[in-house]
C-alpha cells in the first residue's frame, strides 16, 4: 500500500515575511554549500570561508573596496528591478555599461586637459545616455518587431565589448601608451571625486543612492510605477486597464539602460580613470543575481549588493590566501541564485508533512 | 601567401574543426528549446565538459573515458538546470544564468591544479589520405572521429525530430504543453530527458575543445563559444540543418580573422566579430516582425513554466 508523507500544495497567498526571509536562507545555504566545496578541495572549511567573507572587510580599506564594488552593483540592479518587475528580460546590462563607459569615456578624453566643474557632469550625463539608448535597441525591436528581447540584448553585449576593443586598441589608444590597449589616463576634472584620503571610496556612490531613492519614489509613488506592477502581475490585466504596453516597456529599458550606463561611466572616472578592454569585471550579469536575491525592491538591493560585492572582494582574497583562482567567486554567485530561486518553490507551494496514522500502519 | 588550391583546402578544413563545438553544442540547445526549455547556461556546461574531459584524460590517460567523461558530467551539471526548472519550477532564464556562471567558477576551481599540463595527442582518421589528395584531402580527412560526428549529428536531429515519435513529441511539448500533457505526455520527463540530452552534447562540445582543438586547460576556455551556440539556434530558426551552415558561417569568420591579422587587411578585425551577432539580430527580427512566421518557427511555449496541478 503506498502511504502518501508528504502533501505539496498550491499556497493562494504569499507571505510577505516568507518572501523576504528565503534569500537569508539561500545566503546560509550558499555558506554551506561553499563550505562543503572548500572541504572536497582539502581546506577547512571555516577557515577558508572566513578568508572569504570575514578578511576582507575586516579593516577600513576593505569596507572602502566593499562600497566600490557595491556601487555599481547597486546601481544596475535597481535599473534591471524596473524591466524584471514588468516582465521585461534584459539581461544585457553588460552592454549597456559597456556602451555607456565608450560614450562617457569618448566625451572624456574630448576634454581632454580641459578643467572645469562642468566636465565631469557632462562625461556622466553622456554615459547614462550611451547605456540608456543602447537598451533601446532590444526595447524598440521588442516593441514594434516582436523579437526576443532576452536574445537581441544578449547578443549586443559582444558588440559593444567588440566595439571598445575596437576604440582602445586603434582609434582611441594612447598616443604614448607604446601600442598598450587602453586610453590615456583622463585628467584630473574628469575623475570621480575621492571621499577620504588613502582610500579609493569616490562621488559615484551618492549617485547609486539618490538612483535608489529615486527609484523608490517611480517604483512606489507614481502612476508609471503602479502600471509596471501591474504589467508584471499580468499583462492581460495590464492591456485591460488601458495602459500603453509599448510605451512603458521602452521606459523601463531606458531607465534600466541608463543606470548600466552611470555605473560603466563610473566605473572609468572612478577607481579605473581610462578606457580599457577590462572596464567591468561581469557586473552586469552579476547584477542580475543582485537584483533577484534583493527582491526587486530598492531597499533589498542595497543589501543583495553589499552581499554578492562581497562574494568578488572574498575571491580576491581567497586567491591571495588559498591560491584558489580568482573565479571561486562566481561559484558562490551562482549557488546563491540557485539557492535562491529553489527556495522560491517554498513561497508558492506548501509543504505538508502529513505523518502517519494509525490506522494505515 | 600562395593562394594555391590545397590552401584554401587547409582553410576549409580549419574552419570545419572550429565550427565543431558550435554545431555540437546547439545541436544539443536545439533539443532542449524544442522541448519549451530556454537553457542559457550552454557556456557553462560546455566549460564543464572542457575541463571534466581535459582531467579524466590527465588522470586515466584513456581519451575515452575523457570524452564520455565530459559527457556525463556536462549531463550532471544541466541535472541541477532541470531540477530547478522543472521540479521547482524556478525562471528558465535565471537558472540558466546562474548556471553558466556557477559553471565558470567551478570550472576554474577543478582545473586548478591541470594548468600547464599538456594534452595528449588525439588520434586523427585517414591522415594519408589528407596528405595524398589536394584540396579534398584536407577537406574531408585528417579529422577527429568526433568531427565527423559533429558533421553527421545535424542530419540525424532533422531526423530525428521530424520523423520519429519521439521527435514529434518533444515538438509538441515544445508547442503546446498543455494539450500535450491532456494527450498524455509526461511534458516534465520529456523536458527533463532533453535538458539532460542538451547537457551532454554541450559537454563533448567541451570537451572538443579542451582535447582536440587546443589540447590544454585554460581557464574560461571556452571564451564565449556557448553563447555564440545560443545564438546560432536562433540564428537558424531552431532548424538542425542551418545550425550546421550557421555554424560553418560562425567558424569561417573565427579562421577568416586570423588570416586577415596575418595579412594585415585593414577591415577591423572586431567587425568581423561582431557581424555574427550582429547577424543574428536581424534574422531574429525578420523571422520575428511576421507574427505567422515565428509562430512557424519558435517553439511557442520557450521559456515558459510548466505546471500541472496535480
Amino acid at each position: 500500500m503506498e502511504v502518501q508523507l508528504i502533501k505539496i500544495e498550491k499556497r493562494n497567498d504569499v507571505s510577505r515575511s516568507i518572501y523576504f526571509l528565503t534569500p537569508v536562507l539561500a545566503i546560509f545555504l550558499t555558506l554551506f554549500g561553499g563550505g562543503i566545496i572548500f572541504f572536497i578541495l582539502g581546506f577547512n572549511p571555516i577557515e577558508a570561508l572566513k578568508f572569504f567573507f570575514i578578511t576582507p572587510i575586516s579593516d577600513l580599506y576593505g569596507l572602502s573596496e566593499l562600497l566600490i564594488k557595491a556601487t555599481p552593483l547597486c546601481l544596475i540592479a535597481i535599473g534591471l528591478s524596473f524591466c524584471f518587475k514588468s516582465n521585461n528580460w534584459n539581461i544585457g546590462a553588460e552592454g549597456q555599461l559597456i556602451f555607456g563607459g565608450v560614450v562617457g569615456g569618448g566625451v572624456a578624453l574630448l576634454f581632454y586637459n580641459h578643467d572645469g566643474f562642468y566636465v565631469l557632469p557632462i562625461i556622466i550625463l553622456s554615459g547614462a545616455i550611451g547605456g540608456m539608448l543602447f537598451a533601446m535597441i532590444p526595447a524598440i525591436l521588442k516593441t514594434y518587431f516582436n523579437t526576443n528581447e532576452i536574445l537581441v540584448s544578449l547578443m549586443l553585449v559582444y558588440v559593444a565589448k567588440l566595439l571598445l576593443d575596437y576604440l582602445v586598441v586603434g582609434p582611441w589608444s594612447n598616443p604614448e601608451g607604446f601600442n598598450f590597449p587602453e586610453t590615456r589616463q583622463f585628467s584630473e576634472s574628469a575623475r570621480m571625486p575621492i571621499l577620504f584620503d588613502g582610500l579609493r571610496i569616490h562621488a559615484g556612490i551618492f549617485i547609486t543612492l539618490i538612483t535608489v531613492f529615486l527609484s523608490w519614489l517611480i517604483l512606489y509613488k507614481t502612476y508609471l510605477g503602479f502600471q509596471i506592477k501591474v504589467s508584471g502581475f499580468s499583462l492581460k490585466t495590464a492591456k485591460y486597464a488601458g495602459f500603453k504596453g509599448k510605451t512603458m516597456i521602452i521606459i523601463v529599458f531606458m531607465i534600466s539602460g541608463a543606470c548600466a550606463g552611470l555605473a560603466g561611466v563610473g566605473e572609468i572616472t572612478g577607481p579605473i580613470g581610462q578606457l580599457h578592454r577590462n572596464i567591468s569585471p561581469d557586473y552586469g550579469f552579476t547584477a542580475i543575481i543582485v537584483a533577484f536575491l534583493g527582491r526587486l525592491n530598492p531597499v533589498g538591493i542595497i543589501f543583495a549588493s553589499l552581499i554578492v560585492a562581497l562574494t568578488y572582494l572574498g575571491a580576491e582574497t581567497a586567491q591571495i590566501f588559498l591560491q584558489v583562482p580568482k573565479y571561486t567567486g562566481q561559484v558562490f554567485q551562482g549557488m546563491i541564485l540557485f539557492f535562491l530561486l529553489g527556495s522560491d518553490y517554498l513561497l508558492f507551494f506548501k509543504i505538508k508533512f502529513l505523518g502517519l496514522k494509525k490506522n494505515e500502519l | 601567401m600562395s593562394f594555391d588550391l590545397n590552401f584554401i583546402g587547409i582553410l576549409i578544413g580549419a574552419i570545419m574543426a572550429s565550427s565543431v563545438p558550435l554545431i555540437l553544442a546547439a545541436s544539443g540547445e536545439l533539443i532542449t528549446e524544442r522541448s519549451g526549455v530556454l537553457n542559457l547556461g550552454v557556456e557553462g556546461m560546455m566549460i564543464i565538459g572542457a575541463i571534466s574531459g581535459f582531467a579524466l584524460m590527465v588522470v586515466t590517460d584513456n581519451l575515452f573515458f575523457a570524452v564520455i567523461g565530459s559527457m556525463f558530467s556536462g549531463l550532471i551539471i544541466s541535472l541541477i538546470f532541470g531540477l530547478l526548472t522543472q521540479s521547482l519550477l524556478t525562471n528558465h532564464v535565471a537558472t540558466g544564468l546562474a548556471l553558466t556562471i556557477f559553471g565558470i567558477g567551478m570550472s576554474a576551481m577543478i582545473g586548478k591544479n591541470f594548468v600547464g599540463i599538456p594534452g595528449k595527442e588525439f588520434p586523427l582518421l585517414f591522415l594519408s589520405l589528407k596528405e595524398s589528395i589536394p584540396f579534398v584531402g584536407p577537406i574531408f580527412f585528417g579529422h577527429s572521429i568526433i568531427l565527423y560526428f559533429a558533421f553527421g549529428l545535424p542530419f540525424l536531429t532533422n531526423y530525428f525530430l521530424k520523423k520519429t515519435k519521439t521527435g514529434l513529441i518533444i515538438r509538441a511539448v515544445g508547442d503546446s504543453p498543455t494539450s500535450a500533457s491532456n494527450q498524455g505526455i509526461n511534458v516534465t520527463l520529456v523536458r527533463y530527458s532533453c535538458i539532460l540530452y542538451g547537457g551532454a552534447m554541450c559537454g563533448l562540445a567541451g570537451a572538443y575543445l579542451s582535447l582536440i582543438y587546443t589540447p590544454q586547460w585554460i581557464e574560461n576556455m571556452t571564451g564565449g563559444r556557448g553563447w555564440i551556440a545560443l545564438a546560432l539556434v536562433v540564428f537558424a530558426t531552431w532548424s538542425p540543418i542551418k545550425v550546421l551552415i550557421g555554424a560553418l558561417i560562425f567558424g569561417g569568420i573565427t579562421i577568416l580573422q586570423l588570416h586577415m591579422q596575418a595579412v594585415g587587411l585593414r577591415i577591423p578585425v572586431q567587425l568581423l566579430s561582431a557581424l555574427p551577432y550582429i547577424m543574428t539580430i536581424i534574422v531574429l527580427v525578420v523571422i520575428s516582425r511576421d507574427s505567422r512566421k515565428i509562430k512557424l518557427n519558435t517553439p511557442t511555449s520557450l521559456g515558459q513554466i510548466f505546471y500541472k496541478e496535480k
